[in-house]
C-alpha cells in the first residue's frame, strides 16, 4: 500500500489517508489523552503551567481530529474558513464576556 | 430555469472533494457547506455553555458537592477514551463505503454506533453516581453548569448514535451505494465535532482544578 490512497476525479486529484495513517493518527490521540491524564496527577506541577500543558495538549488533540477525522486538511478551504470563522467568534465573544466578568482573577 | 454551472479552474474557485455531489456554482457540495455552518454555529452553542461553567466554578454555596468531591477522572478518562476511538471507527467506515466495502463499512458504522452508546450509558451512570452523592440540577451553581452542559452533549451524542443506526439500516438495505457516501461523511462530520468538543469539556471542566 502507498502512503495515500488516490481518488481520481475528472478534474481533480485529492490524496486521502490511508487506514493505517486513521490508526496512526488515533494512537497518537490515545497517547495524548494518557498524557493529559498523568499530567493531572503531578500534584507538585505549579498551576499556570499544569494549564498550559493540559490546554496544549487539548488543542493538539482538537487539531489533528479536525484536520485529519475532519478531512479539513485536505477539503476545500472554504470548509475550514466556515469552521474557523464560528470557532473564532465563540473564543473571541466568550473571552471577552469572561474577562468583563473578572473570571481569570 | 436552468443552473449555471462553472467549472471551478475558471472561477478560480477551490474544487469539490468530488464524491456524490451536485453541480453547484462554486464547485462544493451544498450539504457539506451547510454542515460545516452548523457546526461553525454549534461552537458558539457549546462555547456559551462552557463559559457559563467557568464563570460559576467555585461559587457555589459552601457545604455542597463541589467538583473534586464527584469526580473520577480515571472513570471520564476511560469514557473520554471510548469516544476519541469512536472517531477513528467513523473515519474508517467513510472510508470504507468510498472503496464499495459495504460489510466493512457497516461493520464500522455500528462499532461506531456502539461505542457511543458506551459513552452516553457512562455519563447516564455518572449522572446517577453524581446524584446519589447529593448533586442535582438545582443543588447549586456547579450542579446546573455542570448537568446543562455535558447532557447537552449527551444529547448530541445520543443523535450521533441514532444517525448511525439510521445510516447501518440503509446500508443493510442496500440504499447506500458508493455514490452517496457524501450522506455518511456528513453524519461524521457532525460525529468527529461532538469528539472534540469533548475534548474541550474533558480538559477545562473535567482536568483543570478550581
Amino acid at each position: 500500500m502507498t502512503a495515500t490512497d488516490t481518488h481520481e476525479h475528472p478534474d481533480q486529484r485529492h490524496a486521502h489517508p490511508t487506514d493505517r495513517q486513521y490508526v496512526a493518527v488515533a494512537l497518537v490521540l490515545a497517547a495524548i489523552t494518557a498524557g493529559e491524564v498523568s499530567v493531572y496527577y503531578i500534584k507538585s506541577l505549579p498551576h499556570p503551567l499544569l494549564i498550559g500543558l493540559l490546554c496544549a495538549m487539548a488543542f493538539t488533540k482538537f487539531t489533528l481530529v479536525a484536520l485529519w477525522f475532519m478531512h479539513l486538511r485536505f477539503d476545500s478551504v472554504i470548509f475550514r474558513r466556515l469552521f474557523v470563522a464560528g470557532l473564532a467568534l465563540a473564543a473571541g465573544v466568550y473571552l471577552i464576556f469572561l474577562t468583563s466578568l473578572h473570571v481569570w482573577e | 430555469m436552468a443552473s449555471v454551472t462553472t467549472a471551478p479552474a475558471a472561477t478560480g474557485l477551490p474544487e469539490s472533494h468530488g464524491d456524490g455531489a451536485h453541480a453547484t456554482s462554486t464547485g462544493l457540495s451544498n450539504a457539506k457547506v451547510a454542515m460545516w455552518a452548523f457546526l461553525g454555529s454549534e461552537c458558539l452553542l457549546f462555547g456559551a455553555l462552557i463559559s457559563t461553567y467557568l464563570l460559576y466554578r467555585g461559587r457555589s454555596l459552601p457545604g455542597t458537592p463541589r467538583p473534586r468531591d464527584v469526580y473520577d477522572i480515571p472513570y471520564t478518562s476511560v469514557s473520554s477514551f471510548v469516544l476519541l476511538m469512536s472517531s477513528l471507527t467513523m473515519v474508517l467506515a467513510l472510508a470504507a463505503i468510498q472503496r464499495d466495502e459495504h460489510h466493512r463499512a457497516r461493520t464500522w458504522l455500528l462499532t461506531t454506533a456502539l461505542l457511543g452508546s458506551v459513552f452516553v450509558g457512562g455519563q447516564a451512570y455518572e449522572f446517577t453516581v453524581f446524584y446519589r452523592e447529593g448533586l442535582r440540577l438545582q443543588t447549586n451553581l456547579f450542579g446546573s453548569s455542570f448537568f446543562v452542559l455535558t447532557g447537552f452533549h449527551g444529547a448530541h451524542v445520543t443523535i450521533g448514535v441514532l444517525m448511525l443506526l439510521s445510516l447501518f439500516g440503509l446500508s443493510a438495505r442496500g440504499r447506500l451505494p458508493k455514490e452517496r457516501a457524501e450522506t455518511v461523511e456528513l453524519v461524521g462530520l457532525y460525529w468527529h465535532f461532538v469528539d472534540v468538543v469533548w475534548i474541550v469539556i474533558f480538559t477545562l471542566i473535567y482536568l483543570i482544578p478550581s
